[in-house]
């Protein structure tokens, strides 16, 4: 199927359905869909679709809701694992965290309202990645948010970047749920096209796990939280769907708004119906509003459902029938009752304050019917199954670059002339960012759980949830809330756009790293895959090659992949953004008895470099570098990764962390040894003075699979390390005031402070 | 027995769950009391926990002040039960006039979290009995809304009457005096913007808040045995 002929939404309308002045167009073009979309549809209802019928459509089969051009390439990614209780396709990836505990996971981007409206779009973004969690009983405990802008110099990026930090504080911590985390890069591809990914945990009892499906032909659908306006009219299909060009502005009314106490009560009282029983099914409302709640919910337990429009409470007089069903105003969920429950559930609604209508009934057909009034006339008559279960599927058309094999040819170490004296020192002050300007603005420590914080190679926590495992009074005592858990979310568009295969693999080795920084034991991973315009041949190629990176590394190093959002159209002016996937690992820490080693150095100790050398010594170990990128080549091919000798680094890594062995950590990787080893000299206030490094390239190599470890201990730790099978080699010894490697590197530890800390503030 | 702490949550509340911990942690027994209860029926001590009490519209506390709970807080406050605010409950304690002053949006107009040192100022409060003066603490801040604030006469006041409770040691938010936290002058009722909860636990916000807590809790055991 071809799409590029589609056109883009009217500019000044709201939902692309009115037409400006000159054009005349289909009805079902304006919302999005093509005619042969629109040839499926009148097939399936054996007529043609009505305006209602054709907007529910329009958002269900979107890019954004339907995942048409991605979902064949998804199946390939690997799901199953012993702990996995839910995988891909529910509102979020759960898997079995022991002691009767579960943990709840979902990533997603809000990409392209946060580029239009940045406080609201980032704002959203959390509300909607919350509703996610606790639509599946758990209660949402950490948000990450990995970012990545334009640079700093250009205003607009700025601009940007300070409203989504602002948008995410407030309200994150207005709705008290921690921000433990995150990322953050400045880079020219983002310029146009920002990425803002939110990712949230949740905790939950095993037994309390519920999912979205209705269930009983008589039982209620009550739609609870804000009333529903105009606001987000069309979001899936307008925004998400579709790249941007010049007057983006006039989207800007597709952009929702969010009311964080609002979604404060409506997390207590669906937390508080879900313990006490008091639902059978339970759904949020995000993108396509209340028919995609309506439909999916019906659709996934087998039945019909009934819903009237007079019944949902309105922002404003006037809206119409297509306007409500695809509203996406913030705040809603949709439960499915009994009518024996109904009272009860209504007094909960009511004690948090929480508006509480019954909107639909379950019914014994299989369609799903907008009603204008309860006996009135019926708007739409759809099959429930068919908005999502039978939504398109596309093999669109893939092509690598032409030019692949003669980049892969163009090795940086070869291409690039030794740095000369002073330009390293550079180099490395250019690359270090303190980002406590930005996550001091989130509460990172509500609930008492944040053993690691922001800024470090992962976010460790306390497993424990209140209502779940945190007081006596709780259903589960404190089982398990000795041990921990540790999170970390990467992405490198840079890696990706050398390399979308082998770059993605690299994601995942490093994001399991991390967490093995952490102390952890990778147990499940999601994705929010950033790609550009699924109509360009090599963005389907990026998607694909990406896709079968994560697969490839994630099944060698046995991470399923529980759950995933696809961010397709981030492109501007026509220009695709450089891939970007996104992953977080999820990992589970045995025991919590110290913090584990921070990134940081011990006056002192010494300094151990853990892993394999060759590939930072061979030909290509500068590909996807930074140190490659500052000087404009982003070209070459990526080493691969070694899994067992990252599985074996993996289980190293964690047991160090968890024994106590190691004053100080890091992982390797942007910025290779250089800066892994700035970084931890600045967050300690420590210098180093390393040797044994042997040229510029295995200073500045990002191949993976090592880390920088700081130890009292250097001869027990590589006796641990030669047990595990894995290489290390004592590099120096931390202290002094600079930061020293012989013969290539040599800066002044508070030139190095300083500029690390007047990134963000100057 | 252990001295029983009741912990207000107003809609919006949201630090509830960390006090009710902390005070466990520490041998004390937490009881949740919601802002619609007019009696508080029995209880030893009182916390209004940080978070966004009603979201805090029109201004931090300033619904919160008009809750069924807040004239039983009133009443016991005056009877000379122990009152603690913290951070969002110190906000409710101005407003509802238990506490002189008001604390306006931070001097950097960010909200902050991140680590405070405070001075110990007065150690005869509800807060800080098992401290002495000039004790420095590291705890942790977490508000939009910490910058303190008051007229030249309450200021006067303050000083004159020995209300200050806890100064900053390095001003992270523009706050009058650098206070930290401000108390009656009997005592017994104390607000104060950092969050002494979070520091209880050498795990995660480090063990400066138990003195606090503790304090609380002696507090609240001292009335019991009346």
């Amino acid at each position: 199927m071809d799409r590029s002929h589609a056109p883009e939404p009217a500019p000044g309308s709201v939902a692309g359905v009115e037409e400006t002045a000159g054009v005349a167009e289909p009805l079902h073009r304006a919302l999005g869909l093509t005619d042969e979309e629109n040839e499926a549809i009148t097939a399936l209802l054996g007529r043609e679709g009505n305006e209602l019928e054709t907007a529910m459509f329009a958002v269900m089969w979107s890019e954004h809701c339907s995942y048409k051009s991605s979902r064949v390439h998804l199946r390939r990614l690997p799901s199953e694992g012993p702990r996995v209780l839910v995988g891909p396709g529910e509102n979020a990836g759960v898997i079995d965290a022991g002691d009767g505990l579960a943990l709840a996971i979902r990533i997603e981007s809000h990409n392209h309202p946060s580029a239009i409206e940045p406080y609201q779009g980032a704002a959203t973004g959390v509300g909607g990645i919350l509703r996610d969690i606790f639509t599946m009983g758990a209660r949402p405990i950490a948000l990450m948010d990995p970012l990545r802008f334009g640079p700093l110099e250009d205003p607009r990026s700025r601009w940007i970047f300070e409203g989504v930090v602002r948008g995410i504080s407030g309200y994150g911590n207005s709705v008290g749920v921690p921000t433990v985390g995150g990322e953050l890069v400045f880079d020219p591809t983002y310029t146009g096209n920002p990425l803002v990914n939110v990712l949230c945990l949740g905790i939950l009892p095993i037994d309390r796990l519920v999912l979205s499906a209705a269930s009983g032909v008589g039982n209620l659908a009550v739609l609870l939280g804000s009333r529903t306006g105009r606001d987000g009219i069309g979001g899936a299909s307008v925004l998400a769907s579709a790249g941007f060009e010049e007057g983006s502005a006039a989207k800007r009314p597709s952009v929702q708004v969010g009311d964080p106490f609002e979604e404060k009560r409506l997390i207590e009282a669906c937390l508080e119906l879900l313990q006490s029983g008091l639902v059978v099914g339970i759904q949020d409302l995000g993108a396509a509003g209340l028919t995609g709640a309506t439909s999916e919910t019906a659709g996934k337990g087998n039945v019909g459902m009934d819903v009237d429009i007079r019944s949902v409470h309105l922002r404003e007089e006037g809206m119409e029938p297509f306007e409500i069903m695809t509203s996406e105003s913030q705040e809603r969920m949709l439960a499915i009752v009994t009518p024996a429950d109904l009272d009860q559930v209504m007094e909960v609604c009511s004690r948090w304050e929480v508006r509480a209508s019954v909107i639909g009934k379950v019914t014994g057909t299989s369609s799903l019917r907008v009603l204008d009034g309860w006996d009135g006339p019926v708007l739409a008559d759809v099959p429930a199954l068919a908005l999502g279960e039978d939504r398109p599927l596309y093999h669109r058309p893939l092509a690598a670059p032409a030019d692949l094999d003669a980049r892969r040819e163009l090795n940086a170490l070869g291409a690039l002339r030794a740095p000369g004296p002073g330009e390293s020192e550079d180099d490395l002050k250019s690359m270090l960012m303190d980002t406590g300007p930005v996550w001091s603005q989130y509460d990172h420590q509500l609930f008492l759980n944040t053993v690691v914080g922001p800024g470090s190679d992962a976010v460790v926590l306390r497993l424990k949830g209140p209502g779940v495992n945190s007081v006596d009074s709780d259903p589960l005592g404190r089982a398990g809330s000795d041990r921990g858990l540790a999170l970390s979310t990467d992405g490198n568009g840079r890696w990706c756009s050398v390399d979308p295969r082998v770059g993605t693999a690299w994601l995942v080795a490093e994001s399991a790293l991390n967490v093995a920084c952490g102390g952890g034991e990778p147990v499940a991973l999601v994705n929010c895959l950033n790609f550009g315009n699924p109509e360009h041949p090599e963005v389907m190629w990026q998607l694909s090659e990406s896709i079968d990176g994560m697969a490839e590394a994630c099944t060698a190093l046995s991470i399923p992949v529980i759950g995933g959002n696809v961010s397709l159209y981030n492109e501007s002016a026509g220009v695709d953004i450089d891939p970007t996937p996104v992953v977080a690992v999820l990992g589970l820490v045995p025991r919590l008895e110290r913090r584990p080693p921070a990134v940081g150095l011990v006056e002192d100790q010494s300094i151990i470099l853990l892993g394999a050398r060759d590939e930072s010594q061979g030909p290509g170990a500068l590909d996807g570098s930074a140190w490659a990128a500052r000087r404009g080549h982003r070209a070459g091919a990526l080493v691969p990764v070694d899994y067992e000798a990252h599985a074996a680094l993996l289980g190293l890594v964690a047991a160090l962390a968890v024994d106590g062995l190691l004053g100080g950590l890091h992982d390797i990787s942007d910025g290779g040894i250089a800066l892994a080893l700035a970084e931890m000299a600045v967050a300690s206030g420590v210098g180093a003075a390393i040797g044994g490094v042997r040229d510029h390239a295995e200073l500045w190599s990002e191949a993976p699979s090592r880390v920088l470890a700081c130890t009292a201990d250097p001869l027990g730790v590589l006796d641990r390390a030669r047990a595990a099978g894995v290489p290390g080699l004592v590099l120096g010894s931390a202290g002094g005031t600079r930061i020293g490697v012989e013969g290539l590197l040599d800066l002044e530890l508070d030139e190095a402070v300083g500029a690390w800390r007047s990134r963000l503030s100057g | 027995m252990a001295a029983t702490v009741g912990v207000v949550v107003f809609p919006g509340s949201n630090c509830e769950h960390d006090a009710v911990e902390a005070i466990e942690a520490l041998g004390g027994t937490a009881r949740i009391v919601w802002h619609g209860s007019a009696d508080l029926g029995g209880l030893d001590a009182v916390i209004l926990p940080g978070g966004f009490a009603h979201g805090d519209y029109l201004r931090p506390g300033a619904i919160a002040r008009f809750s069924p709970v807040m004239e039983a807080v009133g009443e016991f406050a005056r009877s000379g039960g122990p009152v603690v605010g913290i951070c969002n409950g110190f906000q409710v304690l101005t407003e509802a006039r238990l506490l002189p002053g008001a604390l306006q949006k931070n001097a950097g107009l960010r909200f902050l979290c991140r680590e405070a040192t405070v001075r110990v100022e007065r150690t005869d409060t509800a807060l800080t009995s098992g401290t002495n003066v000039g004790d420095q603490l590291v705890l942790s801040i977490n508000h939009f809304d910490g910058n303190y604030l008051a007229d030249p006469e309450t200021r006067r006041r303050l000083a004159e009457e020995g209300m200050v409770a806890l100064r900053y040691v390095g001003n992270p938010n523009g706050s009058m005096d650098d206070i930290a936290g401000i108390c009656n002058p009997e005592g017994n009722v104390v607000g104060l913007m950092p969050h002494p909860e979070r520091a209880c636990d050498p795990l995660t916000g480090g063990t400066d808040g138990a003195v606090l807590i503790g304090s609380l809790l002696a507090s609240a055991g001292v009335r019991t045995s009346y």
